[in-house]
């Protein structure tokens, strides 16, 4: 019995050493956003189809695992909802890592509510004062008197970070419930008559189970819908932002490549797909400066 | 030359057997190397006892630990409120009143629920508890401190029960012989008897299973909410230690002060769990001391 | 019935709701998996790669990578874990190094995963440089086995009677051959059996593996020990917390869980039928 055991395992041993020298696999290691989980998934499942024998890695675990990932040196791109601080650039250089940004697509984040709240409007103040804990009750906006519950996400993700530095200018509400990804925030506001979250525009794209609130700039400016695409192409709707990958240096070989596809025409019509916007004319120059084209 | 192949040998068995207090000094060690770094920034006063963490914060970095602790004690002290009754009287049930044919259905019935990974009762925590829970109590979330304490519970159970089983089975003969001799009944022999004789045992078992619910991590991650403020009670959203680990680590760069106070806050982890499981020890020892 | 007795019959009723609810617990947990699981067990969802962002297609990578990582964990944790109990139960019954390793043993088994999880990152994937993959997760997961299999190996020692040893040193045998030919192969199925429990709580566990090695998604299966892996608790995890459809990939969720639980349970039992055996062949 003893024998058989020892020669097993010396049969695995064997084995495994075999296998080890077998060259790491090839591939695209993507990493971070959970907002543009969804469509990089969606892009290098279609760049796979295409060109076979490529392997692109997506995972997720918000805006900062994957930034924190590339300063690591463990992912070669990293998908980020917001942009890279200053520390974590310092950070990466530091440590060797030279980060350029290329940006694929546009977002307008969207606040929402449930359907059975009477309140459809807010300004970006409000908001902020609401994300901040300093409003409590709908009634204080003219809603019904129901305390408020805040729904947003940790602080790895690049919407909680972006929301937090453009909107809110301060520290969430202590109470404000952390949840694990954009679609939790959506289940939960569905079932919540009470609740307020924010998302990517890419996760109410085919959601009827909710209010998505109009925003205003400022108490008397216009309010518009992150749904429609012209406000959120000519910055009209307020809470815009880029859609951003991190790369170590000017991109090349196989990541260049699907960058590249990211950007073509087939992949901007997948992001309009999935919800997002396509990239507007001063952000492709920017990508090409960014390409060294 | 065989004594000299032989005292080799003796000497290859020796250093294996060294290796468990190696690694146990080891993730010691490495803890405290890896958290001092965070205390260079962080003072020790602010990360004991200050009620705010949020390494993130827009105006200031805060790192303190309470809410933190509190959450830990919070889900872990629910755990064995449900547990330790439930438990003990699982236990007693198994040595004084079952048959043995009970005893044998009874006994993989526990072990299967000890076999049940933390992760899938994460799962029915948010799938199956906490709908029950928000139905209940009318809240529009089931993730909370009492969905936690109630998955603890069952994860504790096990333990808790084949140790106190234990425990009663080592009470001498000799003490139910007299007792009932004296004309108790078997209840009153169990609970004026057998239980005050085993107590040492069934503390330590205690002890054992909530030193084991300190530790859980993927079970309170799920089923808990994550909010990292001062919880108000069992129906808040709360974030134990191991949460914060297992939240926060994915997403730091490494080397940073952040990174370095989520070691701190698993070298406390260590510590408390060590601490657990050395007072459980003495007391096991005292209980087989006296059985003899 | 005078009060004593009715008292007698109302506390064992207390305990008999007690075993009651315990075998209540078992029976949701295992019916509500079971109920909503087994819809989702296919041929396809046993060895099909996921597709569309992991909505559809199955879950073979993870089953890929909880085997191939367990095995890892087994070549650390069995033969190490013999050793100590050989030493502990062979060589030198009770002095102060023997009780200053039982503690350190009784002291493992009580240290968090998620902890293991951290010495794990520090050692294994950055001082040691293997990196974020299937060894260093296997590493770490062996190191949280070791006290289960050293318990379970020194179990399976002391069954064995003193006479077997005694017999052998008695015909002139040094002390390494009467443990390799008188005690070791009657020790060794009992050491397997525990060490078989050891390892299915090993496949379950998902805090060691989160930062050494698992991975939300890969489009292939690993061929080589260094790379990431997806495995079926943490896919478990991600499938209820972390995708970005979490109710439209509950039912995949709960096929993963079956799985797991399936697996495990394996495990358990091919170990509890070993030991039943064993117990067996003592007895005659």
């Amino acid at each position: 019995m003893k024998k058989y055991i020892r020669n097993l395992a010396l049969l695995v041993s064997v084995l495994s050493f075999a296998v080890t020298n077998v060259f790491a696999q090839e591939m695209i290691q993507v990493k971070g956003s959970d907002t543009l989980i969804n469509l990089v998934q969606r892009l290098s499942e279609s760049y796979m189809e295409e060109n076979p024998g490529k392997f692109i890695a997506v995972t997720g675990g918000g805006s900062g695992t994957g930034i924190a990932a590339l300063i690591n040196g463990k992912c070669d791109i990293a998908n980020a909802s917001r942009l890279m601080k200053d520390k974590e650039i310092a950070q990466a250089q530091d440590g060797g890592i030279n980060p350029k940004r290329i940006v694929v697509a546009i977002d307008g984040l969207c606040v929402i509510t449930n359907l059975k709240n009477r309140i459809s409007k807010l300004t970006v103040d409000e908001v902020g004062k609401i994300f901040r804990g300093e409003i409590t009750n709908w009634k204080e906006l003219g809603g019904d008197d129901v305390s408020i519950t805040l729904y947003g996400r940790q602080s790895n993700s690049g919407t909680y970070e972006f929301l937090k530095d453009m909107v809110l200018k301060g520290d969430y509400s202590s109470r404000m419930r952390r949840m694990n990804g954009n679609a939790q925030i959506v289940e939960a506001v569905k079932q919540d008559i009470s609740g307020i979250g924010y998302v990517g525009v890419g996760y109410v794209k085919e959601e009827k189970g909710l209010t998505v609130l109009n925003i205003a700039s400022q108490a008397g400016s216009e309010y518009s819908s992150p749904l429609n695409l012209n406000d959120v192409k000519t910055g009209k709707y307020p809470i815009t932002r880029p859609l951003n990958q991190y790369i170590n240096g000017t991109p090349k070989g196989d990541a260049r490549d699907f960058i590249l596809f990211e950007l073509s025409e087939q992949g901007q019509k997948i992001v309009e797909e999935e919800g997002f916007f396509s990239l507007p004319d001063e952000y492709r120059e920017f990508n090409n400066k960014a390409l060294g084209i | 030359m065989t004594n000299l192949k032989e005292r080799i040998i003796h000497g290859i068995f020796l250093i294996n057997g060294l290796l468990v207090v190696i690694v146990l000094l080891g993730i010691f060690g490495l803890l405290v190397f890896t958290a001092i770094p965070a205390f260079k920034e962080i003072r020790i006063g602010e990360f004991l006892f200050s009620t705010n963490w949020n390494p993130t914060s827009y105006v200031k970095p805060a790192y303190g630990i309470v809410p933190m602790l509190v959450s830990t004690f919070m889900v872990t002290l629910g755990a064995l409120f449900i547990a330790i009754p439930l438990g003990i009287g699982t236990a007693a049930y198994l040595s004084d009143v079952a048959n043995q044919r009970v005893r044998e259905i009874a006994k993989p019935i526990i072990e299967i629920l000890a076999g049940i990974p933390s992760v899938v009762i994460g799962f029915l925590g948010i799938v199956l508890v906490g709908p029950f829970i928000s139905k209940i109590f009318g809240l529009h979330n089931g993730l909370n401190a009492l969905n936690g304490a109630i998955l603890l519970a069952v994860m504790a159970l096990p333990t808790i029960i084949s140790l106190s089983e234990d425990a009663l089975k080592s009470v001498p003969n000799a003490y139910q012989h007299a007792s009932l001799a004296l004309g108790a009944t078997h209840w009153q022999t169990l609970v004026r008897v057998k239980i005050p004789a085993a107590l040492s045992g069934i503390i330590a078992a205690v002890m054992l299973g909530m030193g084991r619910a300190i530790g859980e991590t993927m079970t309170v991650l799920m089923a808990t909410g994550c909010a990292p403020a001062m919880p108000r009670g069992f129906l808040d959203s709360v974030r134990t230690m191991t949460s914060t680990i297992a939240i926060e680590l994915g997403e730091v760069p490494y080397n940073t002060t952040h990174y370095y106070a989520l070691f701190g806050v698993g070298l406390t982890l260590f510590i408390i769990t060590f601490f657990v499981n050395m007072v459980s020890d003495i007391i096991l020892h005292k209980h087989e001391r006296l059985m003899k | 019935m005078n009060k004593k007795h009715l008292k007698e019959f109302m506390g064992f009723m207390l305990l008999r709701i007690c075993i009651g609810i315990i075998g209540l617990i078992l029976i949701i947990i295992l019916y509500d998996i079971i109920s909503k699981g087994a819809g989702k067990i296919s041929w396809e969802f046993l060895t099909a790669m996921p597709r569309k962002g992991m909505t559809e297609g199955g879950i073979l990578p993870a089953i890929v990578g909880t085997f191939m990582v367990t095995v890892i964990t087994a070549i650390l944790a069995v033969p190490l874990g013999m050793g100590c109990a050989i030493y502990l139960n062979e060589y030198v019954k009770d002095n102060k190094i023997t009780r200053l390793i039982r503690m350190s043993i009784r002291n493992l088994s009580g240290v968090p995963s998620i902890v293991y999880g951290l010495f794990g990152v520090v050692l294994f994937v950055q001082l040691m440089h293997i990196g974020t993959c299937i060894l260093a997760a296997g590493l770490t997961l062996g190191l949280m086995t070791l006290p289960w299999t050293i318990t379970a190996s020194e179990e399976a020692l002391k069954n064995v009677p003193n006479s077997y040893r005694d017999g052998a040193l008695a015909l002139g045998a040094s002390k390494w051959q009467a443990i390799r030919t008188n005690v070791l192969p009657y020790a060794v199925p009992g050491m397997l059996t525990g060490t078989i429990l050891g390892l299915a709580r090993a496949a379950g566990e998902t805090a060691p593996i989160l930062f050494t090695g698992a991975a939300f998604y890969l489009p292939f299966l690993p061929k080589s020990l260094f790379t990431q892996f997806m495995a079926l608790p943490y896919h478990l995890y991600i499938m209820s917390t972390q995708h970005h459809a979490i109710a439209k990939v509950r039912p995949i969720a709960y096929g993963t869980a079956l799985v797991l639980i399936v697996l495990v349970f394996t495990m358990n039992l091919s170990a509890i039928i070993l030991r039943y055996q064993l117990r067996k062949r003592r007895m005659e």
